[in-house]
């Protein structure tokens, strides 16, 4: 069955980022044990790279709380959104949770019957939290055996990660301009805020750029 | 507990709440046209205010670095549309060679 094919196809090619996501945790003074714990209690590729970089740019421990939560609120509407596809209930409503993540997700709601959609998101979803999890020990383990992150390129891995999540998000003028300004706003509060708060304070810009239209 | 412990899991639990509530609310609740528009802007805000925190930002100071080239190469290679480990990836390797020679 092809959704299998293609399920487990995508799992391996995004679990393999696990390894960047690793490595730039690790970079930023996290230890193993917690790039692992993130992976695999969070399980989210961008709340878990903003807890990392948030932290890693000095900000405080809410602050990093704050700015993850704000990028998982779309797992939220996923999992809303495949509520009458999946039907989940007890131990698997628990575990589906989890599983409920950008990838996953776009499987199961490509799919053109039920029954693709259950199994795309399951292969989807368990296939990438096994490769993920995997590949982020890796990666924190490779970095950790290297000594200055800067000499390794590893202080641009980071921003190159979150960029390349960005990335097919700017897909109109609207997003171009809001890119922009958050830009703009981060750099002009970095040297008046704590570090981390110019971050979060972007969100902001975001309420006001949807008010409207 | 350290502050970075404090973060990993409170992050953690946050976010995992966020995805099981999808599974206890109606769907009048989250599914409101201005609240999703704010949603799906809100990964554009926060994440280009990380790449910019992370590439200009040492604290609170602002300074060019091998990180501007790093985050060049990045850009070049997405606009010739690269995977993301191949971005990441070569944008490591060419801030690696800038911070060896030129900073």
């Amino acid at each position: 069955m092809s959704v299998k094919r293609d399920a487990m196809g995508l799992s391996f090619a995004v679990g393999l980022y696990g390894s960047a996501f690793g490595a730039a945790a690790v970079a930023n003074h996290f230890s193993v044990a917690q790039a692992c714990f993130l992976s695999l209690v969070l399980f989210s590729g961008a709340s878990q790279f903003a807890v990392v970089g948030v932290i890693g740019a000095g900000g405080s421990a809410l602050n990093a709380i704050g700015t993850g939560g704000l990028l998982g609120i779309r797992n939220a509407l996923y999992s809303l959104r495949l509520k009458s596809i999946l039907q989940l209930r007890g131990l698997k409503r628990v575990v589906g949770s989890q599983l409920t993540i950008d990838e996953s997700t776009g499987i199961a709601l490509a799919q053109e019957n039920k029954s693709n959609s259950i199994t795309g998101f399951w292969y989807t979803g368990i296939g990438v939290y096994f490769w993920w999890n995997l590949f982020t020990l890796i990666g924190a383990l490779g970095a950790q055996s290297i000594g200055n992150p800067s000499q390794w390129g590893l202080d641009s891995a980071v921003p190159a990660a979150f960029l390349a999540l960005v990335w097919p998000r700017l897909k109109d003028r609207n997003s171009w301009v809001l890119a922009a300004a958050a830009t703009a706003l981060s750099l002009i509060l970095t040297p008046i805020f704590p570090a981390g708060l110019p971050i979060i304070s972007c969100a902001l810009l975001a309420l006001i750029f949807g008010w409207r239209v | 507990m350290t502050q970075t412990w404090f973060a990993v899991i409170g992050s953690s639990l946050l976010c995992y709440g966020l995805k099981f509530l999808g599974t206890v609310v109606p769907h009048s609740w989250l599914e409101k046209p201005r609240f999703t528009r704010v949603n799906n802007l809100i990964p554009v805000a926060l994440l280009t205010a990380l790449v910019a925190v992370n590439v200009f930002a040492t604290k609170t100071k602002l300074q060019v670095d091998q990180r501007v080239i790093g985050i060049a190469t990045a850009i070049a290679l997405l606009y010739l549309k690269r995977s993301f480990l191949t971005v990441v990836v070569g944008s490591a390797l060419i801030s690696a060679l800038a911070y060896k020679y030129l900073f």
